[in-house]
């Protein structure tokens, strides 16, 4: 093989990979604290790209530099996504707090397809140009086949997106509070953490990655409908049970896992087995480590 | 009592029908058929072929008939069905008809062959579009004026070897019926020629959120050239990708891309893409003729298939005139040696059946928009 084909492959894994990543913190993130898998996540991503679309529109128009216009639209386009992630909580989720699991499993779907078919009404089903967002230039040659600028940024984007939450959930009090929700909701009510802030505030920042998520990949292959959340969401999650749901680390690995066996099973293989391969290797490390490969053996108490 | 009177309705109803069959036809008349969908849920893809024939037959026998003689048409209802086909092909066996317009669909059209064969009767169709109709050669006895499904990939075949002179294409498809059906007769086409060989042959997953692998694929693999089957969306993310890796390997596809949704998606990346398309026949004199004809006659724009129908009955009537006589062997021969104006364009069918002159052009996007090249 080829090294630049390789690196290539690499590095294509790793891209994919970081848009995993940055929809399945969101995913893992509320199934540590509320032990939901919020299936409405993945069209937040949509939501994100959709109000980058619109906010990048508007101020092409003005005539701003790009950069400026990405900013802005990215700026944009996180904030609402997050007000979108608060507001889907607290009606969807959090009147049915003491309702059974399935409920709230159910109320996820409902708000999922809702959102897709409202952004199908509001827009089209047809795909939509999406601007070049991230600055485009070209490497040198021999660099040029192996990477393009947007990918090096989504990978520098996600990079720094991780450091930011490790910093936040390890050194922060709110990162602590996040901590000892997600380890017994009861007993840090006890301690005074008020819980429902903690849950508003794990779904803000999710959707928030989840929005960055989705702008930056749409800049990249430059197209965008209502539909992009769906795949996008059911992957991410197979990242997070991959990874171990409820572990952040272990979201992040399973993307990068994830990611990996797509581009190269594809680059070595065929891409008609694309999909094949990422469930066959769920299915496998999910019958080796049920848990996912950092999640945590959880006792069921008697 | 009563079961005299059933015997005696019966008996009426069977003097009748017998009388109508044995009614003095005018046998000086030369006989088609029109079978399709006349009633039910497809008769929207039959009625037009009715209206069409019998307005080029209305014409023909106003201006004194074929060979001197006026043409008269027999039109049979097959619903679509391949079972009802099999009792209508037999019908206009019954009544000698020289030659059958139909039938409309596939399916119907493929149980009704073989009846016609065994009479010496031509089928020519004006919209059943499966390949082997024509190809596995069984039926030397159909033709139609409509593209069969693979010659979209013929036309992309041919054109990316005899007009650009590639000699490694890759194929790729969208892993859906019609981009995988095409791009499988493209892989076909490749194969037998040994001009140019296939370095690669995959299906994209659509809505994947990249192809950055399969373009490094597709790098490696060498390919000068791309043909796709599928539609635009994928398309598109293909091509923009590939673009921004700088990669200008040469992109042929579909009418499923031929469509101005992938321009303004694909952008500034799709200047220079190649697609097929159908040919635009709007400007044929014939094909505004024969359209206006039906909007004074009937008072509305023709339904599907109404120009190939009109094409398919003018070869019909152009073949017996050209061969000067109604038998299988003179018509079939003029069918496939006499060139015709149609509204289609000027056609003849190839020794398969296939319309010579018909079908699609190919078109490449220049300056945003999709320019035909002839």
């Amino acid at each position: 093989m080829k090294l630049d084909f390789f690196l290539g492959l690499l590095l294509g894994g790793l891209t994919r990979g970081s848009i995993y990543a940055l929809l399945a913190l969101g995913y893992t993130m509320v199934y540590g604290i509320i032990q939901l898998i919020n299936f409405a996540h993945g069209e937040i991503y949509m939501i994100g790209a959709f109000t980058a679309l619109i906010v990048a529109g508007v101020l092409t128009l003005s005539g701003m530099p790009t950069l400026a216009i990405f900013a802005i639209a990215l700026v944009v386009a996180v904030v609402y996504a997050m007000g979108y992630g608060y507001t889907i909580e607290k009606m969807a989720y959090k009147p049915l707090r003491q309702a059974p699991r399935l409920s709230v499993l159910i109320s996820a779907i409902g708000m999922s397809m809702f959102l897709q078919n409202y952004v199908l009404l509001a827009q089209t089903s047809d795909f939509q140009p999406f601007p070049a967002l991230i600055p485009e230039f070209a490497f040198l040659e021999p660099y040029r086949k192996i990477i393009s600028s947007s990918q090096l940024f989504i990978l520098i984007t996600t990079a720094i997106v991780m450091v930011l939450l490790t910093i936040l959930i390890r050194y922060t009090r709110t990162g602590k509070a996040m901590r000892a929700t997600s380890q017994d909701k009861t007993m840090a009510m006890l301690v005074g953490i008020n819980v429902n802030k903690v849950i508003s505030t794990t779904f803000i920042i999710g959707s928030g990655t989840a929005a960055l998520g989705g702008l930056l990949i749409s800049s990249h292959i430059g197209q965008i409908n209502f539909y992009i959340g769906f795949i996008a969401g059911i992957k991410a999650f197979v990242a997070a049970v991959l990874g171990g749901i409820g572990s952040i680390p272990g979201a992040v690995l399973g993307s990068f896992v994830l990611g990996m066996t797509e581009s190269f099973g594809t680059g070595l293989v065929s891409s008609d087995y694309e999909d094949v391969f990422a469930f066959v290797f769920l299915i496998l490390i999910l019958i080796f480590r049920p848990e996912g490969l950092l999640g945590r053996s959880t006792k069921q108490k008697v | 009592m009563r079961r005299g009177r059933i015997f005696l309705i019966l008996l009426i109803v069977f003097l009748t029908l017998g009388m109508v069959s044995c009614k003095k036809k005018d046998s000086d008349t030369i006989k088609i058929g029109v079978a399709g969908a006349h009633s039910g849920d497809l008769a929207s893809y039959g009625l037009p072929t009715v209206k069409a024939a019998e307005l080029v037959v209305k014409d023909a026998n106003a201006n004194g008939g074929i060979l001197g003689r006026q043409v008269e048409l027999v039109i049979e209802d097959d619903v679509c069905k391949p079972e009802v086909a099999t009792n209508t092909a037999s019908k206009l066996v019954g009544e000698k008809v020289v030659g059958v317009i139909g039938h409309i669909c596939s399916g119907a059209t493929k149980a009704a062959l073989g009846i016609y064969k065994d009479s010496n009767i031509f089928a020519i169709s004006p919209s059943a579009t499966n390949p082997p109709l024509t190809q596995s050669g069984d039926y030397p006895n159909f033709f139609r004026t409509i593209a069969s499904d693979d010659a979209q990939a013929r036309l992309e075949v041919d054109f990316a070897l005899d007009t650009l002179g590639f000699t490694k294409i890759a194929v790729l498809h969208d892993k859906g019926d019609y981009g995988k059906g095409l791009a499988e007769f493209a892989k076909g086409f490749l194969e037998k020629d040994d001009r140019a060989e296939v370095v690669l042959y995959e299906g994209v997953t659509p809505g994947a959120v990249d192809y950055t692998a399969v373009i490094n694929k597709i790098e490696a693999s060498g390919a000068q050239a791309i043909i796709f089957g599928g539609y635009h969306p994928e398309a598109s993310k293909i091509v923009g990708q590939m673009r921004k890796a700088g990669m200008d390997t040469v992109f042929i596809s579909d009418d499923g891309v031929k469509d101005d949704t992938f321009i303004k998606v694909a952008g500034e990346y799709a200047e220079g893409v190649y697609a097929t398309g159908p040919k635009d026949t709007t400007n044929n004199p014939l094909a505004k003729k024969a359209i206006k004809e039906h909007q004074d006659t009937y008072g509305e724009d023709p339904g599907a298939f109404y120009l190939n129908a009109y094409a398919a009955t003018l070869a019909v009537l152009n073949a017996i005139e050209a061969a000067g006589a109604t038998d299988y062997d003179a018509v079939t021969n003029a069918l496939r040696t006499e060139w015709v104006e149609t509204p289609l364009g000027k056609i003849r069918f190839d020794e398969k059946g296939d319309a010579i002159g018909i079908g699609f052009s190919m078109y490449q996007v220049r300056n945003g928009a999709y320019v035909e090249i002839k």
